[in-house]
């Protein structure tokens, strides 16, 4: 495998962890324009504990990534009183304060970056990304994924059938920082550096993109949508000083086409046959 | 005091056997300046068949709002099976054994048919292991199974994996009621369920009720077709401005006064026909 391919391949991987991230609170309606936040926390904590404590990086990551739900938990209790238009703003000013936090801590290497020591390989990114694609594609199959999308449609009937909507909403904005924080930890131990100006609030849009443009109705839309986005800017490397801007109008065309996304439940139906929208086999 | 809790016995001890199942007492809603439900006070007995009618605009949605938690009462208590659910979050009432329908259809457009209905058994299946229950990915779950099971019982087994926004207006009515059910109500709450339904869907709807009556669920039904409230309900209460005016047998009230200036507005001359 060249150099070349396997960075794609592995951006790719890490892309797709980011857009579960974002694709959880996002199927419960809520949109999480922090996410950047928690990507910076899980990968400056896997940093830090591996760095300091010469901790192997894989565990690194895990623990970084549940201390990093455990702060997402303490946010969802603060910022999910607000809805809509406020939800994001509110998300979109703790992604700021972790970047600007980050920023002014010394022993993290404050505006300078912070190099990591320990590696993780193109194989263990790839691990953990199908082992995460795994988790969200079963999470969707359980009645917690049934009633993250019942919340989505209609809150007041989710209520009234006995579902805590306040429960649901923040176990999906919690699940998916821990998500979004593995990511950050991967993309640290496989690119040796971290810094926290990548963190800010255009990556968190990006990611959201992702998802938007595979489409939130179907648990497939963020893969669909992290692949298109990675790889069709990769594709259009023919003209470097336009690929963007063809990359842009491709965006815009996508959304025009298919405003639900990508993969919607409609098509994954017309792609699998006699399978549910959900696409989940049918079994005998 | 003393005296009307004496009275209430009385009361309870000659109807015999039965027992309110839900029972509204001096309930009083305003929106602003707006009397929506003005001291409004009836009970339906366990097992009854009863339907809540008036004229649009009279509270009957209303009423089931404040009895379903969606709105706070101002003044009075909800009762259900004896117990005060006046201050229990709306959340927590299905597991009261209260389930309701709406009168425009509220299912979730992009969740499957079996998906759906399976919302109905949230709140029985509210624990973590049961919230991470693979329900459907397993044909063997025992949930996929018991809401499989109703939905034949339905005749809706072919519908199972459509999305239910896709579907026509009666099945997802039908879709709506097997997902009210799945909570196992022993007071249902149905607003308008034969509403938009044709003459042949209205009469499967009301043997489908009476089988669901026969099966001890006690039913509240709101509805604007006589002959349907006639065919099932063997009582009927009468709103009208957030009021009950009148509490009969469905032909009493087709032909009660009060009942026909509610429908009809005040006209002399039809008032003054009604009584020579």
């Amino acid at each position: 495998m060249s150099g070349y391919l396997e960075g794609v391949l592995v951006l790719l991987a890490i892309n797709v962890i980011l857009a579960y991230g974002a694709f959880l609170p996002l199927a419960a309606g809520q949109l999480n324009l922090g996410i950047g936040g928690f990507v910076a926390i899980g990968a400056y904590g896997s940093a830090y504990l591996s760095n300091e404590y010469a901790w192997d990086p894989l565990a690194a990551a895990l623990v970084a990534s549940g201390l990093t739900g455990f702060v997402a938990m303490l946010v969802a209790f603060a910022v999910l009183r607000t809805r809509g238009i406020y939800l994001a703003l509110a998300t979109f000013a703790f992604g700021q304060v972790v970047q600007g936090v980050i920023l002014n801590l010394n022993v993290v290497g404050g505006a300078a970056g912070y190099p990591v020591s320990t590696f993780l390989g193109p194989v263990a990114v790839f691990a953990v990304a199908l082992a995460v694609l795994a988790l969200v594609v079963l999470l969707f199959h359980t009645r917690f994924g049934i009633s993250v999308t019942a919340v989505n449609d209609d809150e007041t009937v989710s209520d009234l059938l006995g579902i805590s909507v306040r429960g649901i909403q923040t176990a999906a904005f919690t699940a998916g920082s821990v998500i979004a924080a593995l990511a950050g930890a991967l993309y640290a131990h496989y690119f040796s550096f971290v810094e926290a100006q990548n963190y800010g609030v255009m990556f968190s849009i990006y990611i959201v993109l992702y998802v938007l443009l595979g489409g939130t109705q179907s648990v497939w839309g963020p893969l669909f949508g992290a692949a298109v986005f990675t790889l069709l800017p990769e594709l259009l490397r023919g003209s470097a000083q336009w690929r963007y801007v063809i990359f842009a109008c491709l965006i815009i065309v996508v959304m025009n086409l298919r405003p639900d996304g990508l993969a919607t439940r409609g098509l994954l139906r017309k792609l699998f046959g006699r399978r549910d929208g959900a696409g989940a086999p049918e079994r005998p | 005091m003393i005296a009307s809790t004496d009275s209430n016995a009385a009361v309870h001890s000659t109807a015999g056997v039965s027992r309110p199942m839900l029972e509204l007492r001096g309930v009083a809603k305003s929106f602003g300046g707006l009397k929506v439900i003005d001291d409004l006070s009836f009970s339906v007995q366990a097992g009854e068949r009863a339907a809540l009618i008036g004229p649009n605009g009279a509270g009957k949605t209303s009423a089931f709002n404040l009895v379903s938690g969606l709105y706070a009462v101002d003044r009075g208590s909800v009762m259900l099976d004896g117990t005060d659910i006046t201050h229990v979050p709306s959340r927590k009432r299905v597991g009261y054994g209260l389930a309701r329908t709406f009168q425009n259809i509220r299912l979730m457009a992009q969740l499957t048919v079996l998906e759906n209905v399976m919302l109905g058994q949230s709140s029985a299946a509210s624990s973590f292991t049961g919230m991470l229950q693979p329900v459907n990915l397993l044909r063997s779950n025992r949930w996929g199974k018991h809401a499989r099971a109703q939905l034949e019982a339905a005749g809706l087994s072919q519908y199972e994996k459509f999305p239910a926004g896709e579907l026509p207006y009666g099945i997802q009515k039908r879709v709506e009621l097997v997902r009210a059910l799945l909570a196992r109500p022993r007071m249902l709450l149905l607003d308008e369920p034969a509403a938009g339904l044709n003459p042949t869907e209205t009469n499967e709807l009301r043997l489908h009720l009476e089988r669901i009556a026969d099966g001890g669920t006690t039913l509240l039904v709101v509805e604007h077709d006589m002959h349907f409230v006639g065919a099932l309900c063997r009582r009927v209460l009468v709103l009208n401005f957030g009021r009950l005016i009148a509490d009969c047998t469905p032909r009493e009230a087709q032909a009660d006064p009060l009942v026909r200036e509610a429908y009809l507005g005040s006209d002399d001359e039809l008032v003054s026909d009604h009584a020579s």
